[in-house]
């Protein structure tokens, strides 16, 4: 029983020592957060990066853009993340957080392009759409008579008669998604800004109705794995998706896309801007930890190289829109100097 | 003698209605046991189905010219001629000489039939064995995640093959030569995370959740253990300790995430611990299974008889020695089964790791507590939500192994309960 005795100290000790030891640590490995989005592209850089070099893979979270930058504006020292990547560009509440908290000396990469698409299955009637009619089957308030009330679309023939008599039912990303965000602001903004009536809406009005999607069980809200909606747009044949380009391409030939104010979704469309809810993508480095961290220069060096993002690059294999040669070179320059983002740039 | 006879009368009457009310109510509870049954068969069925073949490799393995000047090398020690030679062409070579129909023209769908990453195996290969430069070796390489996922799911409706025409007669023909093989998948036990799925493995997250796992058991056995002992053997009764009492019961039903949250705040942000490392993920899990395993372990000391606390304090034992040579050796199966369960709970958890930055990323297998590493639940959840297609098996054959850990923790309970429990 002695035995047990010392045993059970011997535990406690060795438990109280794992929870005592903590040092305040060196790290020798980047740490990335931030959007969802840019994850696949820059975890396939980070692992040619680990493979390719004598660095320390680096280690990437999966935070949304917003929670991202939020790490990263927290402050200097390896407790804190270097670089964030983000589906859009950072805010000018997000630059001045990171001024308060010491973070005064940021680079900014536009690393290319992704679109939102709405697609359904290949044996589906395919939508043909302009953002005004995306806009009234799927807004919260249409204006009927000149009056705002609950979106009253049943079907999208309800819509325009030259749309399919089918009921409207959409599925596509959460509230808490990038993809989410940039749908509403891209896509249903735009289209109710096509609308005479939305000329007289205040700019709270306006925030409330054009960038909000109804509640009424026409769309429904799949949770962040695209994959699932990909599955169901698969097995049932009146049911829309909304999701991003790199999940369009993945199924090409089971799912065909919805064209937008008469564009086809295509990677050349999109990197061009004509496609309508197409956004920048991009990743912030912090200049504090570049030298500090070992590899970061060089990290920043393999995901602006041709090899990743060139027009033959690995990074278009695995979806991204990449972006013309002009401003792949004006990226490599910036690799080079890290040039100081500026407030100003922001606004 | 009438009254009673009408009695009789009256039971026997109802005595039909009274046997289906019986059967319906036993045809009620097979009936939930089925469906129960049915949902687990389903479970099961589906992730078997999907993720067995995420249990298989595709490899090539081919004749490898590896000729110096085809890769600008003279010297595989030097590190900066590595960095600039080229491991890819004597793939595209060897396999356009396995191949009559192909020429140099087609190098690019050729190149499409071997794993990016088998350059980086070469690569290795050379840097390990300089000798072989300019011989020729059998080398295997793992096939492009496209042509594991032709060869094991052509016609299947849920996955889509990105194989042109020419690149599925070649793969046929290859295969059928035998130079393309599927066969186990090592890989898949042998490596970290991957963005190919065909290199991805679950190792890192395997060690990952053992180093997680270690750090909780090791904090939360001994704290939990001894809260009980204190709060049974010796506390007072009195309104605190029904207050700490009710305090615990409630923190088992607690949300996990909300430990997540708390970790967050006090151990990275208020203690300055790195993101991503086990020792936090192990720090927050404790929280989680400490009530549990409090819990389980006062239930266990109850249930050792009075008789046996006071037959030792008859024979002049202090309270502390009935507590340590009689009652706790008494206790310990009943406490080891509740410590399991709450591990088994605390391994399959990913909700509050998300707050500490371990659902991420990391290729690296962890090597030690301060680390960053993934664990087994976590890397489920990224994979599935992964564009490839490729993934699903692989998400599938990782909830396998991770089943397998949690129904083996859960059988050692079980066999516990039954080899060593004493029942009075």
């Amino acid at each position: 029983m002695i035995k047990l005795n010392k045993t059970l100290a011997t535990v406690a000790l060795a438990g109280s020592v794992v929870a005592m030891s903590m040092p305040a640590m060196a790290r020798d490995t980047i740490s990335i957060v931030g959007s969802s989005t840019v994850y696949p592209f820059a975890t396939v850089v980070a692992e040619r990066f680990g493979t390719k070099t004598d660095f320390r893979t680096p280690k990437l979270e999966s935070t949304g853009s917003g929670g991202g930058m939020k790490l990263f504006c927290q402050g200097i020292g390896t407790q804190h993340p270097d670089i964030t990547n983000a589906s859009r560009r950072m805010k000018a509440s997000e630059y001045e957080l990171c001024q308060k908290n010491g973070v005064s000396d940021i680079t900014e990469f536009r690393i290319g392009s992704d679109g939102i698409v709405i697609a359904s299955s290949k044996d589906a009637q395919n939508l043909e759409l302009s953002l005004e009619q995306l806009f009234l089957a799927l807004g919260s308030k249409v204006p009927v008579d000149g009056e705002w009330v609950a979106n009253p679309n049943k079907s999208w023939s309800d819509v325009d008669s030259s749309l399919p008599n089918k009921p409207i039912r959409v599925m596509g990303p959460p509230p808490t998604s990038g993809t989410r965000d940039s749908f509403n602001e891209l896509a249903l903004a735009a289209g109710c800004d096509a609308l005479p009536e939305a000329e007289s809406l205040s700019k709270d009005d306006h925030k409330a109705i054009c960038e909000s999607v109804r509640e009424d069980g026409a769309f429904i809200e799949a949770g962040e794995n695209d994959n699932l909606i990909v599955q169901k747009l698969i097995g049932d044949t009146d049911m829309y998706g909304v999701f991003g380009y790199s999940f369009l391409e993945e199924n090409a030939d089971r799912l065909q896309a919805a064209t937008l104010n008469g564009m086809v979704p295509t990677a050349e469309a999109i990197a061009a801007d004509e496609y309508p809810v197409a956004r920048s993508l991009f990743f912030y480095v912090k200049q504090a930890h570049v030298g500090v961290i070992p590899g970061i220069q060089e990290y920043v060096d393999e995901f602006t190289s041709n090899a990743a993002m060139g027009q033959n690059g690995y990074l278009k294999n695995v979806g991204l829109i990449v972006p013309p040669r002009d401003q792949l070179m004006n990226l490599m320059d910036k690799a080079e100097n890290m040039p100081k983002l500026a407030l100003e740039e922001l606004k | 003698m009438t009254d009673q006879r009408s009695q009789a009368e009256i039971v026997r009457q109802s005595l039909k209605r009274r046997y289906r009310k019986e059967r319906r109510f036993r045809a009620y509870g097979i009936l939930a046991i089925g469906v129960a049954l049915s949902a687990l068969v389903i479970l099961f069925t589906d992730i078997i189905g999907k993720g067995y073949t995420g249990f298989m490799k595709t490899s090539v393995t081919m004749e490898v010219s590896l000729d110096g000047d085809m890769m600008y090398l003279d010297d595989p020690t030097d590190s900066r001629q590595l960095k600039m030679a080229d491991f890819v062409e004597p793939l595209v070579q060897a396999l356009i000489k396995e191949l009559p129909s192909a020429t140099e023209q087609d190098r690019d769908d050729v190149r499409g039939l071997i794993n990016p990453y088998a350059s980086v195996t070469l690569r290795d290969a050379l840097k390990e064995n300089p000798d072989w430069l300019n011989t020729t070796r059998t080398m295997t390489f793992l096939s492009h995640t496209d042509v594991d996922v032709y060869v094991k799911h052509a016609g299947d409706a849920a996955y889509s093959i990105k194989l042109n025409d020419q690149q599925k007669a070649w793969a046929d023909e290859l295969l059928e030569r035998g130079v393309i093989e599927t066969s186990f998948n090592d890989t898949f036990f042998s490596g970290g995370d991957s963005r190919d799925p065909s290199k991805a493995g679950i190792l890192g997250a395997i060690v990952g959740s053992l180093l997680t796992m270690f750090v909780t058991l090791i904090l939360s056995f001994p704290i939990g253990v001894a809260a009980a002992i204190y709060l049974e053997e010796f506390a007072p009764q009195n309104k605190f300790t029904d207050f700490i009492e009710v305090n615990i019961n409630n923190l088992a039903a607690v949300p996990s995430i909300i430990f997540g949250l708390l970790g967050l705040a006090v151990f990275i942000n208020l203690f300055g611990m790195p993101r991503s490392v086990p020792v936090v993920g192990g720090l927050v899990l404790t929280l989680m299974t400490l009530p549990t395993i409090i819990i389980s372990s006062r239930a266990a000391i109850k249930s050792v008889p009075p008789s046996i606390r006071e037959a030792a304090e008859g024979v002049g034992a202090s309270k502390m020695q009935v507590v340590l040579h009689h009652v706790l050796p008494l206790a310990m199966p009943g406490m080891l089964t509740g410590s399991i369960i709450g591990m088994a709970q605390a391994l399959g958890e990913t909700a509050p790791l998300l707050l500490i930055g371990m659902v991420a990323f990391i290729v690296d297998v962890p090597g030690g507590f301060f680390d960053s590493a993934t664990v087994l639940p976590v890397q489920v959840f990224l994979w599935a939500g992964s564009p490839e297609l490729a993934f699903i098996e692989r998400a599938s054959a990782a909830i396998m192994v991770l089943l397998t850990f949690l129904i083996s923790m859960n059988a050692l309970a079980i066999w516990m309960r039954k080899r060593l429990e004493r029942r009075w």
